[in-house]
């Protein structure tokens, strides 16, 4: 018997490191029982996790563990006794999360320990690698990717084949990087890839490397990912013990290495050239297109430039053929995607499909809906470059065309679910100070436009908006997607563009009744108490900080709007639910 | 601005060593530099610029374009609070707001006795815990109000008895 802990960073910070701990002072070397640990399982709502293997065969999957489990886990794998932990078995629902997916990408995440390079081995692993070096000319590789359809996974959705010919056949030294500066808010499928699975990233990387006649190659990870960088560090050099990094790799005469890159926290360096900028030690603000970097990159060579999750496909489609890849998918997109499925969701985690289902197949097949009993009320797609799909266009297929047709994106993945309680304004405002925080300054349009579509869309969120304020958005929208460089900048708007699109009497609302339907924006809100459920107990006048509650023991109170300053407090103290915003 | 100052350069020397040839490690040693010191002090920044020949205005550029370098000491208890969007749907404006009134500071401020210091972040990318706080590299989710004001009167009493001792 095997115990296994799903320790990706999701996981420990639910207290996974603490349940391995406490298990393992539970067993005490135990005989007969393994603890080992895994990457991320994807089931981030049960976190943490802990399996049951006898073997490969998972006996018992146990949610939502804490270490006061670890002494009855423990007898129950010594005894064989399983019946004891049916209290903290997953609940077969649940299992629909992972039954109903198609893991490519994902396919070792959750079931390999990433510490070491064995489990990775075992299951085929570097077997692509094989293939690729001592059976295949590098064109015959660039074919197999074109035939599979393979486009980026970052989020542009360029197609992966024609980067890499274009690199190939461009003269000089050639470069090759992993974009994991994954800086959408609400994203995190590349940290997991990394975390879970490394030696799949390094091999896809080689593969892409072979390719493009590469051997110097970069993994720029975003600074906020210490434990990818630290599991992605390891199998670096367990790959080198190997031979299967560095100098002639398998025997062959291609030589190759892999550099690790911290990223220093600039969204903007997510954009391919800003990130060439910023591993070149500068500030990472892009460079104007073209060149491309494929004529003209890294220390102005040729440099090839993929996401974290294109790369993880690769030795799947070397193995399995780009037929099989290009099999799964629509006509217009190919194969699948990894989503970071968040928000208001009952079933959060990572999620991979195929192209071609839709975003209720997503959220109400595999999420398993809203988590509370408010509706669902829009899906925000590819974070601050992205937009908000609302409820009625929820059978949109997944595919990068269909995508765009609704004003978001498909971006990098990342899908949060928003519900009735969520301010459509209040979301636009989020991203609005997101890019303008992070616009790197040097296109004007970007720079200053977003921060004065921040300061409008600011001033309707406080009740100060002004008929025309939604029109002037708009053309500052227009202004800002033509006058900007980069992908940030052209993207910016979109969040705005897409609620005033489909959320635009929302905005009406907060013009011109001040009043926000979400019940979101605190100064468009009226504490009310109702008479009839108040006891007169005064917890909510004795805690008020403005003493703006007034009325006798025993007697219903009221609240003097005038004085309010909405801090909620009153709410939070009533036992009777007699205060409500409205 | 001062060039001198306090900071013991001795302890960058292994850094420098490793990667002081090559202006494309900037970055790296300003990271590195920082993991020492805590923050990158005036000195310490003039004292790289002799090392690699790059100029202290660059390397100021640089270090003020990234959001993780800090040219001023932080507290104790560093607190990035997530601002991630699954976050923000679930409250951690409130969060932020909370913290503030209990500890007296804003985004970027330390506390006057030195002992915390807040940092709003962009995506932690734990968002299946939203509303998440990293406190010295522990992550604390699902927070509530009360969650997080049990957290800091905890740490608070840490640091005190640890002054005790």
């Amino acid at each position: 018997m095997k115990i296994v802990i799903g320790e990706g960073s999701c996981g420990i910070a639910a207290g996974a490191g603490k349940v391995h701990s406490a298990l393992e002072s539970a067993l005490g070397g135990t005989q007969g029982v393994d603890l080992g640990l895994t990457g991320c399982i994807g089931m981030c709502f049960l976190e943490p996790i802990v399996e049951l293997r006898d073997g490969e065969t998972l006996v018992r999957r146990l949610v939502r563990v804490s270490e006061k489990d670890a002494d009855v886990i423990a007898a129950a794998a010594v005894s064989g006794d399983l019946s004891m932990l049916d209290r903290l078995c997953i609940q077969p629902e649940d299992e629909e999360f992972l039954d109903k997916q198609t893991r490519i990408a994902l396919r070792h995440c959750g079931i390999i320990d990433p510490t070491g390079i064995d489990e990775y081995i075992a299951c085929g692993g570097y077997e692509a690698l094989k293939k690729a070096l001592l059976n295949m000319t590098q064109d015959q590789v660039i074919e197999v990717i074109k035939t599979s359809g393979l486009s980026g996974r970052g989020g542009a959705g360029f197609p992966t084949w024609f980067k890499w010919n274009a690199t190939r056949q461009s003269p000089g030294k050639k470069y090759l990087i992993c974009n994991a500066d994954e800086g959408d808010p609400g994203a995190f499928m590349d940290r997991a890839l990394i975390e879970s699975d490394p030696h799949n990233l390094i091999e896809g990387m080689l593969i892409a490397a072979y390719a493009i006649g590469s051997s110097e190659a970069f993994v720029y990870v975003r600074a906020e990912y210490p434990l990818a960088i630290v599991r992605l560090e390891e199998a670096i050099s367990q790959a080198k013990s190997r031979g299967l990094l560095g100098e002639n790799i398998l025997g062959t005469d291609f030589s190759c290495d892999i550099t690790i890159k911290a990223g220093a926290g600039a969204f903007v360096c997510g954009e391919e050239t800003a990130l060439i900028e910023s591993l070149e030690g500068k500030r990472g603000m892009p460079r104007l297109k073209p060149p491309f970097p494929a004529q003209k990159g890294y220390k102005n060579m040729p440099t090839n430039i993929n996401n974290v999750e294109t790369f993880a496909n690769v030795p799947w489609i070397i193995l399995n053929g780009g037929e099989a890849f290009a099999a799964m998918g629509n006509q217009k997109s190919k194969g699948t995607k990894v989503f970071a499925l968040t928000g208001k969701i009952k079933r959060g985690g990572l999620v991979e499909v195929p192209m071609g289902k839709t975003l209720r197949d997503v959220i109400f097949e595999i999420g398993g809906g809203m988590i509370g009993k408010s509706a669902f009320k829009a899906v925000q797609l590819g974070g601050p470059s992205g937009g908000c799909i609302p409820a009625d266009l929820i059978d949109t297929v997944i595919d990068y065309s269909a995508i765009s047709a609704t004003g978001a994106i498909m971006g990098s993945g990342g899908m949060v679910v928003l519900d009735e309680t969520t301010c459509m304004v209040g979301v636009a405002r989020f991203f609005l100070e997101f890019t303008t925080n992070e616009s790197c300054g040097k296109c004007v349009h970007c720079r200053i436009g977003t921060k004065r579509m921040k300061e409008i869309l600011e001033r309707i969120v406080k009740g100060e908006g002004k008929e025309g304020d939604i029109e002037l958005l708009e053309e500052l929208c227009l202004a800002i997607k033509d006058g900007s460089l980069c992908g940030l900048g052209q993207s910016a708007p979109n969040p705005v563009l897409t609620t005033i699109k489909y959320f635009r009497n929302e905005y009406e609302e907060h013009i011109r009744s001040k009043h926000c339907p979400a019940k979101q924006c605190r100064n468009l809100l009226r504490y009310v108490i109702d008479p009839e459920v108040c006891t007169g107990c005064t917890a909510c006048a004795r805690h008020c900080p403005t003493s703006c509650i007034s009325g006798r023991l025993k007697q219903p109170h009221s609240i003097d709007s005038d004085k309010c300053i909405r801090c909620g407090m009153c709410v939070s103290r009533c036992k009777f639910g007699a205060i409500s915003a409205e | 601005m001062s060039t001198s100052g306090s900071s013991d350069l001795s302890l960058l020397d292994g850094v420098m060593s490793e990667y002081s040839q090559a202006p494309e490690n900037l970055i790296t040693i300003l990271q590195k530099a920082q993991d020492i010191y805590g923050y990158l002090p005036v000195d310490v920044i003039y004292y790289i610029a002799q090392r690699t020949g790059v100029k202290p205005a660059k390397i100021m550029g640089v270090a003020t374009f990234y959001s993780q370098f800090r040219l001023e000491p932080v507290g104790k208890y560093l607190i990035l609070l997530c601002n991630g969007t699954a976050c923000h749907v679930n409250g951690s404006e409130e969060i932020e707001r909370l913290i503030g009134e209990k500890l007296f500071i804003q985004n970027g401020d330390t506390t006057a006795d030195g002992l915390f210091s807040l940092r709003k972040v962009s995506c932690l990318g734990c968002c299946s815990l939203s509303p998440v706080m990293m406190i010295n590299d522990e992550a604390y989710g699902s927070l509530t109000p009360e969650k997080v004001i049990d957290i800091l009167d905890e740490l608070a009493r840490n640091a005190r008895q640890e002054e005790g001792l």
